[in-house]
């Protein structure tokens, strides 16, 4: 039926890859939005050429933004870190296949919102704005 | 016009079932809309904003047109004309809730401002350190947040009567609460999102009992059912226009005379002195005392004629009428896979049906429904504290009102039987 929940986003919000914790990773991320009550952890491992080898997500929300968690997680492995860094909102629209409104734009972007706070290591909660920002100048 | 407004509202009510609905339908032009080509608006978040029928939105436009101006102390005559709707407005909303004396509603922007009027101005004129407000856990938030930040600043104590699991108010529980401490009692007459009716008269009777003030939110109750400030013995009653078909920006915080002429103005500015000096001020009489400012004029006029609209219903008749729809979308909803409504049964609630579909985000919820035409709310209803206590972070909501019909709640129950397919 609707365009927005194309079968990928709903097989990926029933069946998420890469759900879970990793040991000791080298970047981890977390951001919730109480107001729908997204939660999202990602965390990162990588090998000595900062390549993405290990990856794993974690938390609870709408379909569109679990599903783009998931669907991230596949698409960072094996990338390398400075690549990562450079992915805008387009990219994540692009991954998604779909039209997302401006009510639904947070939903589907938190996962690179919540990535790239931690490949920047930004720790401070108000930093989180600047990745924001990031975002905006990269796309 | 004070004989008038003594004269109880129920009273005023037309024949019991006379209403065609159909034709009330057809009073809210936006309802024709079509939210995708061929798929009609079904509007079921009027516990958010209603819809404004014909009525209302003709007062406005022909004050606007014909006679606007602003209000007291003009000389002329289109301020006259305006002064007159004004008040004239004042009186129909104080008939609405058999307020016995017009001068005591006081115009505010909705009910969130009325109850901060109450926290700013009485709360800050009879609250201390050892004093005890006591609130509850089914709260929307303006009846939470104001008086925390005024506790914060005078150090009385806030403690909130629990809801049970069946979704009502523990009554044992406020019972105990009660004591020679507690200065004020302040509570919702209908849940915004358990839709429970909470029992006013009794509760207000036992806070007097300890001598305590009884504030009520009426935002979800007077668009729905006949209230009589009178009867239920209540000290502040606060509601909005733009939940009973009357514009936004406009509502009515109404108080007892006496408690009024003895609180503070909450703002200051034109309008609410009687004479200013440099060295200081008196105030006006009531209730401009606490309408600082030029006020919201043609809302005003929209919310006599959203009230005259409503008593012309009448509100017993309109109860049936939300009772009926909240009934039938009760049956219908319970019967989808996974789908748990949230507090009480069908007939102790009134307008409105929360709920939480297993695996469904609300957001999803709301999304698929609107691909549908359904409207409905769907998130925390500023009503966090309570969805704590339900271990929710957010709910779906679907409200019905005047003009929603059984046709559909089935489109309802159908775009949510679509949704449990999806997932």
């Amino acid at each position: 039926m609707d365009q927005l929940y194309r079968e990928a986003i709903i097989d990926h919000y029933k069946f998420p890859r890469h759900k879970g914790h990793l040991h000791d990773p080298d970047y981890r991320a977390h951001d919730h939005n109480p107001f729908c009550g997204d939660e999202l952890t990602i965390e990162v491992k990588v090998d000595e050429e900062d390549i993405i080898r290990e990856v794993a997500f974690d938390g609870k929300g709408c379909a569109i933004s679990m599903a783009s968690a998931s669907m991230l997680m596949e698409e960072i492995l094996h990338e390398s870190v400075e690549e990562v860094k450079t992915w805008t909102r387009d990219d994540i629209l692009d991954m998604l296949g779909i039209e997302v409104g401006p009510v639904r734009m947070k939903c589907a972007v938190l996962s690179l919102k919540v990535l790239k706070k931690g490949l920047y290591r930004v720790d401070d909660i108000d930093e989180t704005l600047e990745v924001d920002s990031m975002m905006e100048k990269e796309g | 016009m004070a004989d008038e407004t003594r004269k109880r509202t129920h009273s005023q009510n037309p024949e019991p079932g006379a209403v065609n609905w159909d034709a009330v339908r057809g009073q809210f032009p936006i309802l024709e809309r079509e939210i995708h080509p061929g798929v009609p608006v079904v509007y079921m978040d009027s516990a958010a904003s209603s819809q404004k029928p014909l009525s209302v939105l003709h007062a406005m436009d022909r004050y606007y047109r014909t006679m606007h101006s602003n209000v007291h102390r003009g000389v002329h005559t289109m301020s006259e004309e305006a002064t007159a709707l004004y008040e004239d407005a004042r009186a129909k909303a104080a008939r609405l809730i058999n307020a016995p004396d017009p001068r005591e509603c006081v115009y505010v922007r909705n009910t969130t401002e009325a109850l901060n009027l109450v926290v700013s101005s009485w709360g800050r004129a009879n609250l201390g350190p050892g004093d005890q407000v006591i609130s509850t856990q089914m709260e929307h938030h303006s009846n939470i947040v104001p008086w925390q930040i005024l506790r914060d600043e005078l150090g009385f104590t806030l403690d909130f009567v629990p809801v049970t699991d069946e979704g009502f108010l523990d009554q044992e529980a406020y019972r105990n609460l009660l004591s020679e401490r507690t200065r004020l009692v302040t509570f919702t007459h209908v849940s915004n999102v358990l839709a429970t009716i909470n029992p006013v008269k009794e509760m207000a009777a036992q806070a007097h009992a300890v001598g305590a003030r009884v504030v009520v939110d009426g935002a979800q109750s007077v668009p729905h059912i006949p209230v009589d400030v009178q009867d239920l013995d209540v000290d502040f009653y606060a509601f909005s226009g733009h939940k009973m078909c009357g514009p936004t920006g406009i509502g009515i915080l109404w108080a007892r005379r006496e408690l009024l002429q003895a609180m503070p103005p909450y703002m200051g500015g034109g309008e609410m002195i009687r004479e200013v000096t440099l060295e200081g001020s008196r105030w006006n009489e009531l209730p401009y005392k606490f309408e600082a400012g030029t006020p919201a004029i043609a809302e005003a006029v929209g919310l006599g004629a959203a009230a005259s609209f409503l008593m012309d219903l009448g509100l017993d008749n309109i109860a049936a009428h939300s009772a009926r729809l909240t009934r039938y979308a009760y049956e219908r909803l319970s019967g989808i896979e996974g789908l748990r409504i949230l507090g009480p049964g069908p007939d102790q609630r009134l307008g409105l049906i929360a709920f939480d579909l297993t695996g469904i985000h609300p957001h999803d919820v709301s999304a698929i429904l609107d691909h549908e035409g359904v409207a409905i709310r769907a998130g925390h209803h500023c009503a966090q504290p309570l969805h704590q206590r339900l271990d929710l972070i957010a709910s779906s909501r679907a409200s019905f009102y005047v003009y929603n019909t059984e046709a559909e709640i089935d489109r309802l129950a159908h775009g949510l039987e679509q949704a449990v397919q999806i997932f």
